[in-house]
């Protein structure tokens, strides 16, 4: 197993980006975290143990119960690194599109 | 809402993989990024030459605000109509080497398509770099715009 989590692998996948929006407004337990999802209990688990590997969730215990937190600092870390390159080619790609668009209605 | 242009970029690998997905059929995007009228346009850029088949070159040139000239140029490896274009990409008199470039542009319906860019880097460390480039210009451009306010101001 990788011993260090790629950030970037992590929030490539769909379920994990879910769960990440689900506990950046409030802290879960795993179980109040899988019931929002049809997928199998270690599923979500094993999705929670990349996300705290990579430190973009943080473990807290509360009494008996072990609480997830989603780590803003980390999430805008990675964020802010990629963004504008991302908003670059994005602007970009937007004008290709205004672009073709008026070039196949002329035709 | 969904981002239509998504950028991978894993840590510690030099390499970018771009897509973007567009409500475009797939030989318009293809043409649009081999008509050079038309490049102009959404790359706002002038076309010096553009030669669409394998070992043919190309060569771009963008003038910046401040009336810089910046040069970019490279060798088509591969062209297959709507399909694919593999091609090296330099930016003259910069410290970043060749970077080499597959684009792929596949249909997704009839009116919809998506290309996917791959950019492989000399090194980590120039990659980096290049992603923080734009980040680098908006500073840049923000703080000469706030001269130039500046500036106006005093007089």
């Amino acid at each position: 197993m990788n011993l260090r989590r790629d950030v970037f692998q992590a929030i490539a996948d769909p379920t994990r980006r879910a769960i990440l929006t689900l506990v950046a407004t409030q802290s879960m337990t795993a179980g109040a975290i899988a019931s929002n999802f049809d997928s199998a209990r270690p599923t979500i688990s094993k999705h929670l143990q990349i996300l705290t590997e990579c430190e973009l969730l943080e473990q807290e215990q509360n009494g008996r119960e072990m609480y997830y937190h989603f780590n803003a600092a980390k999430f805008k870390e990675i964020a802010d690194f990629i963004e504008p390159f991302r908003q670059h080619w994005d602007t970009k790609f937007n004008k290709l599109e205004v672009v073709m668009k008026n070039y196949q209605k002329k035709k | 809402m969904e981002r239509k242009t998504a950028v991978q970029a894993e840590d510690n690998r030099q390499e970018i993989h771009i897509t973007r997905e567009f409500d475009l059929p797939v030989d318009l995007v293809f043409k649009a990024y081999t008509t050079p009228e038309l490049l102009e346009q959404w790359m706002g850029t002038k076309v010096i030459k553009l030669e669409n088949f394998p070992h043919g070159s190309y060569r771009f040139v963008t003038t910046d605000p401040m009336g810089n000239d910046h040069g970019f140029n490279g060798t088509i490896h591969e062209f297959e109509m709507n399909q694919k274009i593999t091609r090296t990409f330099e930016m003259e008199n910069t410290p970043f080497t060749v970077q080499l470039e597959f684009l792929e542009f596949k249909p997704l319906s009839d009116q919809t398509s998506k290309l996917s860019i791959h950019s492989i880097f000399r090194s980590v460390e120039m990659r980096d770099q290049l992603l923080k480039m734009p980040f680098k210009q908006g500073i840049n451009m923000a703080h000469n715009r706030l001269q130039s306010t500046l500036e106006s101001l005093k007089k």
